[in-house]
C-alpha cells in the first residue's frame, strides 16, 4: 500500500495531521485538567449528580471513553510528527487550544446546562463560574485558530529549507 | 463444603496453566529462539491476579460487599486478561505443537466461528453487555444464590475480557486484522458502556446491595477501569506507531 505521493499532498496529510493531533489532544487535556482539578483536587465538580439527565450520562461517559484515547493518540501523533521531520510547534499548540476550547465550551453550554450534568460549583452564585469558564472556552478557540491561520506560512517555508532526506 | 471444593478446583487449574505454559516455554526454547523471560512472567501475574479474585479473601469477602467484588472484578475480567494477552499464548502454544496439531489449531482460529467472537464489536458487546446484564438486572443478587449460576458469569467475566482485550490489541498472530479506525471507535463505545455503567451503578444500586457500597464500587470500577484501559489504549497506539513507520530508504515523511 505504500505508493509514492506527490510532495504537495504529503504536505496536505501531514498538515492535517498535526492538527487532528493536537485537536485530539486538547480535547484530552481539558477532560484531564476537569477531572483532575475540578473533581479530584477541589471536589467542586461531583461525581454524579442525580439531577443529571440519561442523555447526560451517556455524552458524558462517551467523552470520558473518548478522552484517553485521544490524549495517548495525539501525543503517539505528535512522535510521529517528529519523526517524518514534520513538526510545527504553533500549528500544533493552536490545534490543541481549538480542540480544548470547543470542548470546555460543549462541556461549559449543552453538558452542565442543557443536560443537566454536574454543575461547576454547588452552593454559590453560579453564574461568574459559568461565564469564566465559557468565556475562557471561547477564548482558547480564538487564539487557537489565530494559530493555525498564521503557523501555514512558517509552514511551508519550513518545508522548502528543511528538506529531509 | 462446596465452596472448598470450588477453591480447589480454581487452585488446580492454575496451578495447571503455569505448569503447562511453562511446559512449552522449554519445549519452544529446544526449537526456536529463547522466549522472551517478560511474557512468562505475565502469565504467572495474569494468573494470580485471576486466582486472587477466584479464591482467598477478596472472592470470600465479595459475597457480602459490593466494593470488595469490583476488586475482584477488574482483578478478574480487566488485569487477568491484560496480562495473559500480553503473554502471547496462542504463539507459545503453536511453537510446541507438532506440525499437523498447529495447522489443525490455526484452522481452528481462523474458522468463522472465532472470527465472529474476536471481532472487536462482538466482543465489546459480550464483555460490556454482560456487565450491564449482570448489574442491571437481578442477576447480581441470583448469582450469590446458585453455585453454579456464579461460576458461569465468573468464566463469561474472564473469557470476555480476554476475547475484548485480544480483539483490541494484536499480541498473538490473528487472521481476522481489524483497521485502527475500527477497533479505535469500537474501543471508545466499549470504554464509554464501561465507565457510563459505574456512574449508574453509582446513582443506582444493584438489588440487595447499600448504596454506600454501590458508590464505592461504582467509583472503583470508573477509576479502575481507567487505570487498566490506560495500558491498553497506550499497547494500541504504540502498535499503531511502530506499525506505521517510515521505511529507512524513503523519505522520512512518505508512507503515510
Amino acid at each position: 500500500m505504500r505508493t509514492t505521493k506527490a510532495p504537495q499532498e504529503i504536505d496536505k496529510q501531514l498538515n492535517s495531521r498535526a492538527i487532528l493531533s493536537g485537536i485530539l489532544f486538547g480535547v484530552g487535556l481539558v477532560t484531564f485538567i476537569d477531572e483532575m482539578v475540578f473533581h479530584q483536587l477541589l471536589h467542586w465538580h461531583h461525581f454524579y449528580d442525580k439531577s443529571t439527565t440519561s442523555l447526560g450520562l451517556i455524552s458524558d461517559g462517551f467523552f470520558h471513553g473518548l478522552s484517553w484515547l485521544t490524549t495517548v493518540g495525539g501525543l503517539f501523533l505528535v512522535a510521529d510528527l517528529r519523526r517524518r521531520n514534520a513538526w510545527n510547534w504553533k500549528r500544533w499548540l493552536g490545534s490543541v487550544l481549538l480542540g480544548a476550547g470547543v470542548f470546555q465550551f460543549y462541556d461549559g453550554t449543552i453538558q452542565h446546562k442543557l443536560m443537566m450534568l454536574h454543575q461547576i460549583r454547588y452552593n454559590v452564585v453560579i453564574l461568574p463560574y459559568d461565564l469564566i469558564w465559557n468565556l475562557t472556552a471561547i477564548g482558547m478557540v480564538v487564539i487557537g485558530y489565530y494559530l493555525v491561520r498564521k503557523s501555514k506560512n512558517s509552514y511551508k517555508q519550513m518545508n522548502l529549507t528543511g528538506s529531509n532526506s | 463444603m462446596t465452596s472448598n471444593l470450588i477453591n480447589l478446583f480454581f487452585v488446580a487449574i492454575g496451578v495447571l496453566a503455569i505448569f503447562v505454559y511453562l511446559l512449552a516455554v522449554r519445549s519452544s526454547n529446544q526449537h526456536y529462539k529463547k522466549w522472551p523471560s517478560y511474557r512468562s512472567l505475565y502469565w504467572v501475574m495474569g494468573v494470580f491476579s485471576a486466582e486472587a479474585a477466584l479464591v482467598g479473601p477478596i472472592a470470600t469477602q465479595a459475597h457480602h460487599n459490593f466494593a470488595v467484588h469490583m476488586v475482584g472484578h477488574l482483578l478478574l475480567g480487566m488485569l487477568a486478561p491484560l496480562l495473559l494477552v500480553l503473554s502471547a499464548p496462542v504463539t507459545l502454544i503453536l511453537r510446541s505443537l507438532s506440525i499437523s496439531k498447529g495447522r489443525r489449531l490455526s484452522k481452528m482460529l481462523k474458522s468463522r466461528f472465532v472470527k465472529f467472537v474476536g471481532d472487536p464489536f462482538v466482543a465489546s458487546v459480550l464483555n460490556i453487555g454482560g456487565l450491564w446484564l449482570l448489574y442491571t438486572t437481578e442477576l447480581y443478587s441470583a448469582m450469590h444464590h446458585h453455585v453454579f449460576l456464579h461460576l458461569l458469569i465468573h468464566f463469561h467475566v474472564f473469557l470476555a475480557g480476554y476475547l475484548f482485550t485480544a480483539s483490541m490489541i494484536y499480541i498473538d498472530p490473528i487472521s481476522h486484522r481489524r483497521s485502527y479506525l475500527y477497533r479505535g471507535i469500537v474501543l471508545v463505545i466499549a470504554l464509554s458502556g464501561h465507565g457510563i455503567l459505574s456512574k449508574y451503578i453509582y446513582g443506582t444500586p444493584p438489588v440487595g446491595v447499600p448504596s454506600i457500597q454501590a458508590e464505592q464500587g461504582g467509583m472503583l470500577m470508573y477509576y479502575g477501569g481507567d487505570a487498566i484501559d490506560l495500558v491498553l489504549i497506550f499497547i494500541y497506539w504504540l502498535q499503531w506507531y511502530k506499525g506505521n513507520r517510515p521505511r529507512e530508504s524513503q523519505d522520512l515523511r512518505e508512507s503515510i
